[in-house]
């Protein structure tokens, strides 16, 4: 072999390297070639499941106006129109910070309550690289008793009427339609009804959302209470949650009669079982505040 | 001997073909162009209500064989109400079954783009766009700007949301039937 035979030979191979480096990637074929990290939204409709809170937070920007209404007992009978006559009713404000932080004030007839929450997305469900399985929320509310000592020679400070609520609500959406939410929760109340009753109250809720439309759902709530005060019956509510546009309408059936987390979990006087009903419903109404900021 | 060095100049002619042929290989060589961060906004427009939300997270290459994709995520839409971004996730979109929208085309006119001269080259495209899991075959007209050896790709184009099969109440109401698409990615 001569010397230009064998440069020959040696182009010739890299020749034909080059041509296979030059062969064109074809970029239709390089489609769904990443997965991104995707968190999931909408776990649950609104961020009130029935009586107690949903892991959602109000979004930035937004103005939530709550009305949630619960008539009387439908044992009542016929003379109180089946409860229908009579109402307890709360009226809230739930403003977004940002969409992980939202902060809500509201007044309720019963026991003549103000209170005032914070609420914090602590960990988001996602899909995709490094996903998280649950989403996870933390509320503290602060609750105060505002109606007038029935025995007038008893002066309570405010203190003495003030409860707090402590919850961490942990959800995971497992399809489209159907999420499930878990409330470990801790009361805590600076005046008890009797000496020996523990000024912190432990439970356990369970929340669930299933969808039977795009706009039409089934919800339930229940709360397992761990200690108690003597009298009160666990807390149930079973509902429909309706959406159009910016409203989202929630019928439902509850033995529970107050509307705050230290009322409706601890101190449901009625039961089930007896009939000791309410029919009631919650009116949540959008506004837009502030707008997102888009840079089109 | 005469034999000899007729063999060695066509061995000559043969070495300088294949010189020549390697380097005609890496000139051929196939650019991409990509980014990860282009953008896709639509606007849609109705005596009631004007809507917008745009994606900053389009991934996008480019071939200088004219071939171009685009992919986003559905839910990388933002738009200024963030109830507006659920309701269009959720009842629109249904973001959990199809996540996301891709467009595959060829640019017709490739040999007019001279990706290493500067200026802005009217082009047509055609392609598949796949929306809410229907493709649906699009040709369109944008540009190539080249500048500085930097290359961006826009465009505008409008699609009607039943043929893609997106349906919902608000739809001929507050939102048009015809959506405006409008893409502008800048290549790395």
């Amino acid at each position: 072999m001569t010397t230009i035979q064998r440069i020959l030979a040696l182009l010739l191979a890299t020749a034909s390297t080059q041509v296979a480096v030059a062969q064109e990637v074809d970029l239709f074929k390089t489609v769904d070639s990443t997965k991104q990290k995707e968190y999931v939204e909408a776990t649950f409709k609104s961020t009130h499941l029935i009586n107690g809170h949903s892991i959602e937070t109000t979004k930035a920007g937004l103005l939530d106006f709550r009305i949630s209404h619960r008539f009387g007992l439908i044992n009542s009978g016929s003379y109180n129109f089946f409860g229908l006559d009579n109402a307890t009713e709360r009226l809230g404000l739930d403003y977004g910070i940002t969409n992980n932080i939202s902060v809500g004030i509201g007044r309720s007839t019963f026991q003549k309550q103000m209170d005032g929450f914070l609420k914090v997305k602590l960990l988001r469900q996602s899909t995709g690289p490094n996903a998280s399985p649950v989403s996870i929320t933390g509320l503290a509310a602060v609750i105060i008793k505002t109606l007038k000592d029935s025995d007038p020679n008893i002066k309570r400070s405010t203190s003495d009427k003030t409860s707090y609520a402590y919850q961490l609500i942990i959800a995971r959406k497992f399809s489209s339609s159907t999420s499930i939410q878990l409330m470990p929760t801790m009361v805590h109340y600076n005046l008890v009804p009797l000496a020996n009753d523990p000024n912190d109250l432990y439970s356990l809720g369970i929340g669930a959302r299933q969808k039977l439309s795009k706009r039409l759902s089934l919800t339930a709530e229940y709360y397992y209470q761990f200690n108690q005060f003597s009298g009160y019956y666990n807390s149930l509510a079973l509902g429909v949650d309706i959406e159009t546009g910016g409203h989202v309408f929630q019928l439902h059936f509850t033995n529970s009669t107050g509307l705050t987390e230290s009322t409706f979990i601890n101190q449901t006087s009625g039961k089930w079982g007896d009939g000791d009903i309410h029919f009631g419903f919650n009116i949540s109404r959008v506004f837009k505040i502030k707008k997102q900021k888009l840079s089109l | 001997m005469v034999r000899q060095i007729i063999k060695t100049n066509t061995m000559k002619y043969v070495l300088g073909m294949l010189i020549a042929l390697s380097t005609f290989a890496f000139t051929t060589n196939q650019k991409i162009y990509q980014t990860k961060s282009g953008k896709v906004s639509f606007f849609s427009s109705t005596l009631i209500e004007d809507i917008a939300a745009v994606n900053n997270q389009v991934d996008s290459k480019l071939s200088n064989n004219g071939q171009m994709i685009f992919q986003l995520a559905i839910r990388g839409f933002r738009f200024e109400n963030a109830t507006m971004q659920e309701h269009f996730n959720e009842n629109y979109m249904e973001s959990d079954k199809f996540p996301k929208a891709v467009f595959k085309g060829k640019i017709a006119n490739i040999a007019d783009v001279n990706f290493d001269k500067d200026g802005t080259y009217k082009t047509t495209v055609a392609g598949e766009l796949e929306i809410h899991g229907v493709k649906q075959n699009v040709t369109t007209t944008g540009t190539i700007d080249v500048k500085a050896g930097k290359v961006a790709a826009k465009s505008s184009f409008k699609i009607k949301l039943a043929d893609y099969g997106i349906k919902g109440t608000l739809i001929g109401d507050k939102i048009a039937k015809e959506l405006t698409i409008t893409v502008d990615c800048k290549y790395d």
